[in-house]
């Protein structure tokens, strides 16, 4: 079974060898090293003038890329990480989203800048973010996230063959975690699997093959394994069918998937890794109350990080950071229909950083 | 071969992955040399043509915005006029052209079509961008502007690597001004451009004030030598003069394109506008010292004053002929504000 770094590896091996328009830049791609995640390894032995290892300038050299993209070429930009993204903020938000639009359809931009997000590995406060939240709703940016439910290298291959730009979210706890496909008969172990069609797919999960179900728990990218063991928690310990979703695309959202799942359990849990305040699970709540308000049997509720920055020490990082223990939490509380005050999500007491 | 092997002509073309032929776009684009070339009468003649094509459409757009014709804002290129002139006359088809907010200049010295920009200024449907861009954010063949300063040149860097790779010939040239030297990004994509050999030109219109903010105030040391730091050919000229900036940027070109290797050029010169609209707080006899230089009168005053004449009679009908017809044409259908995004709904 494929690692999820082999996967994006080998997609971008495939990609680069099918396709002469793609280039990668980004800091330290170049063999032996081959980028910090080893996501580029080999590229630069294989493709050594379509590699550009470049100085610390992630704007610049995003920029680059950008002017690269509308002239005809395919540019992959690897960001080393997420955290460094805000330093690219200005060419992805007023140049890079800007441009097919703002020139009326006369250019593209069709890049994709990839970039590791995320933390339980003790890198501490800047190099453990998740941050994907500051580029949803941006118009003209597709912002996509890995998960092990749907084959990342599928997806990479979807992102490299838009014209639109794409920020491409990998996990880096996922790098070394298996791709987990569905076998013919759209099962994985215990569960029944539902992909919709599209070019990056919203992975449904259920215990029961999607007959009923006592909740919905959304996430994505690394919160979707957490997600699948709480859920598997609460099916031995409480009895509790959850029906997971899994959406790869998390900007424009489908919400679709959601509300279908909604219909059989009435509650939603949505989870992510990132602080919780103006998050993605902010946005799915607002949209699922405002849309969809009467499939709602509970209040729904938010698993995210807790607006602290993240420590480098793993007792602190793993109390800011959501666990597995807090999606069940979550779900308990919701499936009491809101009346056990004793497990409600710790989001909801996080407080202020003073 | 790595592309970072220094001083290659062409690194990417060396390898077996050689970019097909079939990309290089085809598509008719203006090739501002040649039109310039076919002009009739003399070379100082055609510089007087386009700057006075400038002068005539921005003291145009001052007078809407004075008739409350116009709304929003916008950065006028007066007294600038002979750099568009000088370093855009000489480039081709394949050539590309970055601009920032100051723009309508180096447009019109691109594609004297007076009529497209004004409708996209008066945010007409029929405008450059469909009203979509206004003054700053402006795509036309190989000709763009954006309103980031700064932000702009990696994206010129970029294009230039990117004509390279394809092997069209086209360079890259990228219009900033003084204040843009105090973005940092500026630095990153001369330092990438030096190190992959970029052919790009970077013009620095130095015209001495960031908006309200007089040069002393915002640059510590010296332009050019930011250039050189990095290893990039750079070199300056302090003139408002068409002739001299014409004869100055045709061998400078044509060695970006020669030898696909970056160069900074800054040229010093004035704005004798306001910044964008009514919001001039320089001193009065600095602006009054420097109209002496006014590019227009210097030529102006080497030409038969009836063909001088006839040049400006020219301008003004083709700028006048440019807003009746900007006028007439209709505002876009709310409705098309969708339209360019409809793919990010269904991938």
């Amino acid at each position: 079974m494929s690692t999820i770094l082999a996967a994006l590896n080998g997609a971008l091996h495939e990609a680069m060898a099918r396709d002469p328009r793609i280039l990668l830049l980004g800091e330290d791609l170049l063999d032996p090293y081959g980028g910090a995640f080893k996501v580029s390894k080999g590229l630069s032995t294989a493709f050594p003038d379509r590699v550009l290892t470049c100085p610390i300038s992630e704007a610049g050299f995003t920029g680059i890329a950008a002017g690269m993209a509308m002239r005809g070429l395919r540019p992959v930009v690897e960001i080393m990480f997420g955290d460094f993204l805000m330093l690219a903020a200005d060419q992805i938000l007023n140049h890079i989203s800007k441009y097919p639009w703002m020139y009326n359809g006369k250019a593209q931009v069709p890049i994709v800048i990839r970039t590791p997000m995320g933390g339980r590995r003790g890198y501490g406060p800047t190099h453990s973010q998740t941050i994907e939240k500051h580029f949803i709703g941006m118009p003209g940016l597709v912002v996509v996230a890995v998960n092990p439910f749907c084959d990342p290298g599928d997806l990479l291959r979807t992102a490299i063959e838009d014209d639109r730009a794409v920020l491409f979210i990998e996990n880096k706890a996922l790098y070394a975690r298996a791709v987990q496909a569905a076998d013919a008969a759209g099962r994985l172990k215990d569960l029944y699997v539902r992909k919709t069609p599209d070019p990056y797919p919203t992975v449904s999960l259920s215990y029961n093959d999607f007959t009923e179900a006592d909740a919905t728990i959304v996430a994505y990218g690394g919160m979707a394994e957490l997600a699948v063991e709480a859920a598997h928690r609460l099916l031995m310990e409480d009895e509790l069918s959850c029906e997971l979703v899994i959406p790869s695309r998390i900007n424009p959202l489908d919400t679709a998937p959601i509300a279908h799942s909604l219909r059989r359990s009435g509650r939603l849990i949505v989870c992510e890794e990132g602080t919780a305040t103006g998050g993605f699970g902010s946005e799915v709540v607002a949209r699922i109350v405002t849309e969809e308000m009467a499939l709602l049997k509970a209040p729904p509720a938010r698993v995210a990080a807790l607006d602290f920055p993240i420590a480098n020490t793993s007792t602190l990082e793993q109390a800011v950071l959501p666990q597995v223990e807090d999606i069940v939490a979550a779900v308990r509380h919701a499936a009491a229909d809101g009346r056990l005050q004793s497990t409600a999500p710790r989001h909801a007491r996080s407080g202020d950083m003073r | 071969m790595n592309l970072l092997t220094p001083q290659r002509a062409l690194p990417w073309q060396a390898g077996a992955t050689a970019f097909p032929k079939q990309i290089a776009p085809a598509i008719g684009r203006p090739c501002p040399k040649s039109r310039f070339s076919a002009s009739s009468g003399t070379e100082r003649e055609r510089l007087y043509a386009t700057m006075t094509l400038i002068r005539r459409f921005e003291e145009t757009l001052l007078d809407l915005f004075d008739r409350g014709e116009l709304f929003g804002t916008t950065h006028c290129y007066i007294g600038q006029e002979a750099n568009a002139a000088g370093v855009i006359s000489h480039l081709g088809a394949d050539d590309i052209i970055f601009s920032n907010h100051r723009c309508h200049g180096h447009f019109l010295a691109y594609q004297p079509s007076p009529e497209l920009l004004m409708a996209e200024i008066m945010g007409r449907a029929t405008g450059l961008v469909g009203g979509r861009g206004g003054s700053q954010h402006i795509c036309h063949g190989n000709f763009y502007s954006n309103g980031i300063q700064g932000g702009i040149v990696p994206n010129a860097v970029g294009m230039a690597l990117a004509e390279k790779v394809k092997g069209t010939g086209g360079i890259a040239v990228v219009f900033i001004g003084d204040g843009t030297f105090g973005e940092g990004v500026l630095y990153e994509a001369l330092n990438m451009a030096s190190l992959w050999s970029a052919p790009i030109l970077v013009v620095a219109e130095n015209n001495r004030w960031a908006q309200s903010t007089p040069i002393e105030l915002e640059l510590a040391g010296s332009m050019v030598d930011r250039g050189r730091a990095f290893g990039i050919e750079s070199g300056e000229i302090d003139s408002t003069d068409a002739d001299a900036l014409y004869a100055h940027f045709g061998p400078i070109i044509e060695d970006v394109r020669r030898e696909g290797r970056p160069r900074l050029e800054v040229i010093h010169t004035y704005r004798l506008c306001h910044h964008s609209k009514s919001d001039d707080h320089r001193p009065a006899d600095e602006i009054d010292r420097y109209r002496a230089g006014d590019p227009l009168g210097l030529i102006q005053s080497r030409l038969d004053p009836e063909m001088a004449a006839q040049i400006e009679a020219l301008s003004a009908e083709a700028v006048d002929r440019a807003v009746e017809w900007a006028r007439r044409q209709p505002f876009p259908a709310p409705e098309t504000a969708f339209s360019g995004h409809e793919a990010a709904d269904k991938p």
